[in-house]
């Protein structure tokens, strides 16, 4: 319950949190910490310093930028929950925040901060995948942009370095697409045993959570949607995960469960084209 | 160490504060307000719940330096001379607590959830709440009272 | 002339009073352990292992030591003159059985993950748990034994070697001709069930603070315990302080559940801590500590057989336990499955009756009583076990037990104790007719017949419960080492109000706004002149504390007799002073009237009493009087419960989506409060059936170490209860009341299951291990369809 002891700088911007994070070893940016600290409490994460960037407005927003909504690193699940420009463009993201842990996670949990830390149980980073989304980091060479896809490489790792910074999150506006985020879990507050979400527009995008080390496409589904709809994309739901064991669930159980809420996901897609 | 400025309750603190003491050791052991309890070590169960500028957050996993210029109402702070906040009121009205030890978390969320939706249905109050465990009631007085205070009587 | 029973009670009795508990808690002004902090005090941090079996070799303090603000540190080996007796268990339930010398840090061996190693005091919790991260400990790891039935096998490793076997203890009864019974039975059913184990999660983790004063070598120890008056006496025994020198004391406590029906290593510890160190030590568990070390509940597997007619009379029963006792007995482990051995016939009228328990150790955290104890294990397995005889015999779960239920009271049931009172027609009619039984039964049967992903069970428990943890003589007959009275003190002070001291500990359970009550139609004055003073040696030196649903059927009938003698020296000090006879005194709420119109009331007496200046010949001053009440009986609560449950068949997620109960608990004092009792006991039970569960590895690690993996449902995931309660007062005590503490944990958890089992019945499934999570569901049904 008692973290081990770290520094603690706070950054009043995005360049000087980049210096900070290279200025020392074991540097950890802190956005709203309800990922960081828990693990911090059980002493399973031991940072050397803390960057905060929590107090950083300029990355809590959400704008409209044409084809596409710009979100703000810092926007809290909350905000996303309730901006009226998600609710309108990609309800996905503001349905999915609404997931995310209890009410009190939603009011301090970043979206930036649930991304950049790469655990597969998380909700937003498989709706980003989905949706195809653009991931804009900023860092010792500048800004760049990352697509969700290649941003997560395995359990809590991504394509963040030492001293980037995740700044911004794009997302598609989804016009006429139906949309559905299903989430299994045993108790409201807990991680998903398995989600689905899905885009349907014509074409069908598919991602799964705790299914694998990182969100998986299930690009295999997603093929079989286009050849014979929501039963024929279930089935081979599972096809290229690599599903966990653990308390909640073993992997075959989350096989099977990924087939049947991606079936359940897809319909309710379609339902609301 | 790190000096930080917190408002509590109203009264404006000036701490120095070691930058791994969470919110809710500043709240209890700095200012003694031990009104909010510790009922867990991994953020689940709300026990620690108090308002950081008007919304609920789980004390034990914010820091207390990220807490610096922020205004914080805690459960002694409900209270106006010595007049019950309706919040409290319903759940003495309708026996919402036994042991007490997570009353304080549940009473500073439902203020936070009635004040996002003042007209909450059953479900929306179970899940306003799903941040928080109780092992006395099974919740269900806690729901009743919830209904009470928005003004819906169950 | 009436008694004052029959007069008086009801004036305030049998209202829902609001709790007097309310505003302390509801405005943070409760003092739980962890909100006390003492001038000088010391923080403890224990040093745990990591095995579940190993041996203990070099413990390096050194580093602790040096570490800032330390003050000092010490191994099991350090402490181990220090203990006069083993940590307490209060019941060894046979002669023959094996019982450890149980010291609070381990020496020679570490038996289970969690188990004390070493402790450090340091100024600050902080530094505290910093050094104790310093300490290192050389383990030899040993083969560790996790499963009861897997540590009874030949060459399984000894948790205690120097017993030759993992067998604690084996513990039979039997009543009427079992054999016989089973032999001529034309149908017979043998089941077998688990019990998980599960973690009781009181919402506030344990805690205490040991205080002493070196000038008059008195301690005081401030604990979160149900138990301050077992804790005075066996702490005493254990540390070598005097009795008499030791003053417990609970203050506001979290909740218990049985969890703090306990005497722990940590509070001995820091009791031992100060007397070295000469400084209060405080000591508080953080939750996934106490996941490791404080007790656990059930964990047992259950074997039950019943011999039945064709008509589906069922004669006799027959069960067999395997408890996993963990690798100490904690103050109720080895008796805590037996709190239910007379139970296995539940609410039924059967001739034959023969339990066989066995408690077995291993290389896990002790189990013990936890909200039920014994008795939702029985319950479960003769309710389920009913269930599973209709089902053969093709019968309606209603009838069956409509069929079997006692029906006239007192009654002896077939394990041999007398049930008092009951009418288990009455709730079980009454629950029917608010669940609807027969339109749920169509609406059951539309969905089987359609093949709906989402089929719907009905789950029926009609328990029989004994409580009231009592009497002396009966628990003295089966080895319980203590006795089961309790004791109240009433007097009224000179200015009219009246204090009420008891002997119970209450958590949660509103003692002072029932007692209240009791006391307020015992002495004719209004609530709010009643002052309730509890949990705390010095104030309250007399009690057995509050455990097993014991404290209103023991310790309120013990506030009402002595409330009683108070107003019987009333009446002789207003007779005295009104000149009459005090047999001719009229008396009604708190005022004698004589003939001739003349009144004295209680407030009057009682400053008479206390000035003294005119009182009977004879007569003491004072007006006051303390009862130590052992009752004759135990209290026999009973009811029925009904679950519906939806299972999505596709996914295996079970939905509690109603819970119909209607219990009989006596006379009910505050309706409000035995309401909430229920409630809770209920989402206690409901959440052994489908979320709760404590999983080890095989090398005895806990993998559900926190609450993120070990389920407490929250408010989403359970429905709002539908509850009722039929009455038919105890003849046993004057208030006609039955305890309520954990009637609904004893009901609950069958009539979830039995709900689970009835929906996918079209399967032809019968049995799921608890808890019925989502996969277990899906895999019976996978299983089911090959």
């Amino acid at each position: 319950m008692i973290p081990a002891p770290f520094d603690y700088e706070v950054a009043g911007s995005v360049e000087e949190a980049v210096e900070l994070l290279g200025a020392r070893e074991d540097a950890k940016l802190l956005a709203g910490g309800h990922s960081l600290l828990p693990l911090m409490k059980l002493r399973f994460a031991r940072p050397a310093v803390l960057v905060d960037i929590g107090r950083l407005e300029e990355l809590r927003y959400v704008r409209d930028a044409g084809d596409r909504l710009a979100i703000g690193a810092l926007s809290r699940h909350r905000d996303l929950q309730t901006d009226p420009l998600l609710q309108e463009h990609c309800p996905i993201v503001s349905y999915t925040a609404g997931l995310v842990g209890d009410p009190q996670v939603r009011h301090r949990g970043t979206i930036g901060g649930s991304v950049a830390h790469g655990d597969p149980a998380s909700d937003l980073p498989t709706v980003l995948v989905t949706l195809d989304a653009e991931l804009v980091v900023r860092g010792p060479g500048g800004e760049r942009t990352v697509p969700a896809g290649e941003f997560f490489r395995g359990v809590f790792e991504t394509a963040l370095g030492p001293q980037d910074v995740l700044a911004e999150i794009r997302v598609p506006k989804l016009g006429e697409s139906g949309w559905s985020y299903v989430k299994f879990n045993r108790r409201a507050q807990d991680w998903a045993t398995v989600a689905v979400a899905a885009v349907v527009n014509g074409g069908a995008r598919i991602a799964l959570t705790s299914m694998g080390p990182t969100p998986v496409r299930a690009r295999t589904a997603e093929e079989a949607f286009a050849a014979g709809g929501a039963e024929a994309a279930a089935a081979v739901a599972d096809e290229g995960s690599d599903p966990p064991s653990d308390t909640a669930a073993t992997a075959d159980y989350r096989r099977h469960l990924a087939r049947v809420l991606t079936r359940r996901a897809i319909e309710e897609a379609v339902s609301r084209r | 160490m790190r000096q930080v400025s917190v408002s509590v309750n109203g009264v404006r603190h000036e701490l120095l504060l070691e930058p791994r003491e969470l919110l809710v050791y500043v709240l209890r052991e700095r200012l003694g307000l031990t009104g909010t309890n510790v009922g867990c070590d991994t953020s689940s169960c709300g026990a620690c719940t108090v308002l950081l500028d008007g919304e609920s957050v789980k004390s034990c996993t914010v820091l207390g330096v990220q807490a610096d210029g922020s205004e914080i109402t805690t459960i002694e702070g409900l209270a106006v001379n010595g007049t019950l906040h309706a919040v409290q009121e319903a759940f003495h009205e309708h026996h919402a607590l036994q042991c007490g030890y997570c009353t304080p978390g549940f009473v500073m969320a439902t203020v936070s959830l009635l004040a996002e939706n003042p007209d909450p249905t059953e479900e929306e109050i179970r899940h306003g709440l799903e941040g928080n465990l109780c092992r006395c009631t099974g919740y269900v007085n806690i729901v009743r009272a919830v209904r009470a205070a928005a003004g819906t009587p169950a | 002339m009436a008694t004052i029973t029959e007069v008086e009670i009801g004036r305030v009795v049998g209202t829902s009073v609001k709790r007097k508990e309310d505003l302390k808690l509801l405005t943070g002004r409760a003092q739980y352990v962890d909100d006390i902090q003492v001038p000088g005090m010391l923080w403890m941090e224990v040093v745990r292992s990591p095995y579940a079996h190993a041996r203990i070799g070099a413990i390096d303090l050194s580093a602790a030591t040096k570490a800032p603000g330390v003050i000092a540190a010490f191994s099991g080996a350090d402490l181990a003159d220090d203990w006069q007796a083993s940590l307490p268990t209060a019941w060894v339930p046979t002669e023959d059985t094996n019982h450890p010398n149980h010291r609070p840090l381990a020496v020679d061996k570490s038996r289970f993950v969690g188990e004390g190693i070493a402790v450090v005091v340091a100024e600050t919790r902080e530094q505290a748990k910093d050094a104790a991260e310093l300490v290192a400990v050389d383990y030899e790891p040993l083969k560790p034994v996790v499963d009861a039935q897997r540590a009874l096998e030949e060459g399984a490793p000894l948790v205690h070697e120097e017993f030759g076997t993992n067998r604690c203890y084996t513990w039979k009864l039997s009543a009427g001709e079992v054999d016989r019974l089973f032999a001529e039975a034309p149908v017979t059913v043998t089941e077998r069930y688990r019990q998980q184990r599960l973690i009781p999660n009181a919402l506030e983790p344990r805690g205490c603070i040991a205080q002493p004063s070196p000038a008059t070598g008195e301690f005081t120890l401030v604990s979160s315990t149900q138990v301050p008056h077992v804790a005075r006496t066996t702490l005493a025994l254990v540390t070598g302080i005097p009795e008499a020198r030791l003053r417990v004391v609970a203050p506001d406590v979290g909740g218990g559940f049985g969890s703090k029906l306990n005497v722990y290593a940590e509070e001995a510890l820091v009791l031992d801590l100060a007397r070295r160190l000469g400084r209060p030590i405080k000591w508080i568990e953080e939750r996934s500590e106490g996941y490791l070390a404080t007790i656990h509940g059930r964990d047992m597997a259950q074997e039950i057989e019943l011999a039945a007619t064709e008509e589906g009379r069922i004669t006799a029963v027959r069960a067999r336990l395997t408890v996993n006792m963990g690798a100490w007995l904690q103050l109720v482990t080895a008796g805590t499955p037996l709190l239910g051995a007379w139970l296995y016939c539940g609410a039924y009228d059967l001739e034959g009756y023969e339990l066989e328990c066995t408690g077995v150790f291993t290389t896990t955290m002790s189990t013990d009583a936890y909200r039920g104890a014994g008795r939702p294990e029985a319950t479960y397995a003769i309710e389920r076990a009913v269930d599973a005889l209709a089902r053969k015999l093709g019968m309606d779960r209603v009838e069956i037990r409509r069929l079997n239920f006692l029906s006239e009271f007192p009654a002896t049931i077939v394990s041999g104790l007398q049930v008092d009172s009951g009418d288990f027609e009455a709730h079980l009619n009454r629950a029917l007719e608010m669940l609807d039984y027969e339109a749920l039964r169509r609406e059951q049967s539309s969905r089987r017949e359609r093949g709906d992903p989402r089929q719907l069970g009905i789950g029926f428990s009609t328990y029989l419960e004994m409580c009231g943890l009592a009497p002396s003589r009966i628990l003295g007959a089966i080895r319980y080492g203590a006795g089961g009275w309790d004791a109240a003190q009433v007097r009224i002070m000179p200015t009219g109000t009246a204090q009420v001291i008891i002997g119970t500990s209450p958590h949660g359970q509103g003692h002072v706004t029932t007692f209240s009550q009791i006391a307020a139609d015992g002495l004719g004055l209004a609530v709010e002149e009643v002052e309730v003073l509890h949990g705390d040696t010095a104030v309250a030196p007399l009690g057995m504390d509050t455990y097993g649903s014991r404290s209103l059927a023991v310790g309120g009938v013990a506030v009402w007799h002595a409330c009683e003698r108070v107003v019987e020296k009333a009446r002789q000090i207003a007779a005295h002073k009104l000149g009459a006879a005090a047999g001719d005194l009229e008396y009604e709420a708190g005022t004698f009237t004589a003939s001739d119109g003349g009144t004295v009331t209680v407030k009057e007496a009682a400053f008479a009493a206390w000035t003294a200046h005119d009182l009977p010949e004879g007569m003491e001053p004072g007006l006051e009087s303390t009862c130590v009440y052992d009752p004759p009986n135990f209290s026999w609560p009973s009811g029925t419960h009904i679950a519906v449950v939806e299972v999505d068949t596709e996914t295996g997620a079970v939905d509690l989506a109603r819970y119909v109960a209607v219990d009989d608990v006596g006379r009910v004092i505050n309706p409000e409060i035995v309401e909430g009792q229920v409630q809770g006991g209920i989402a206690q039970g409901a959440a052994q059936a489908l979320w709760e569960e404590a999983v080890h590895d095989e090398d005895g690690n806990l993998l559900t170490g926190s609450m993120v993996s070990y389920l407490v449902p929250s408010a989403v995931e359970l429905p709002s209860f539908e509850i009722d309660r039929t009455e038919t007062p105890s003849p046993t005590n004057p208030l006609g009341v039955k305890g309520v503490g954990e009637t609904g944990t004893i009901a609950s958890t069958a009539a979830v299951m039995n709900a689970v089992i009835d929906a996918l019945e079209p399967f032809g499934i019968t049995e799921i291990d608890m808890p019925a999570s989502p996969e277990r569901v899906w895999r019976a049904i996978q299983e089911a369809k090959r």
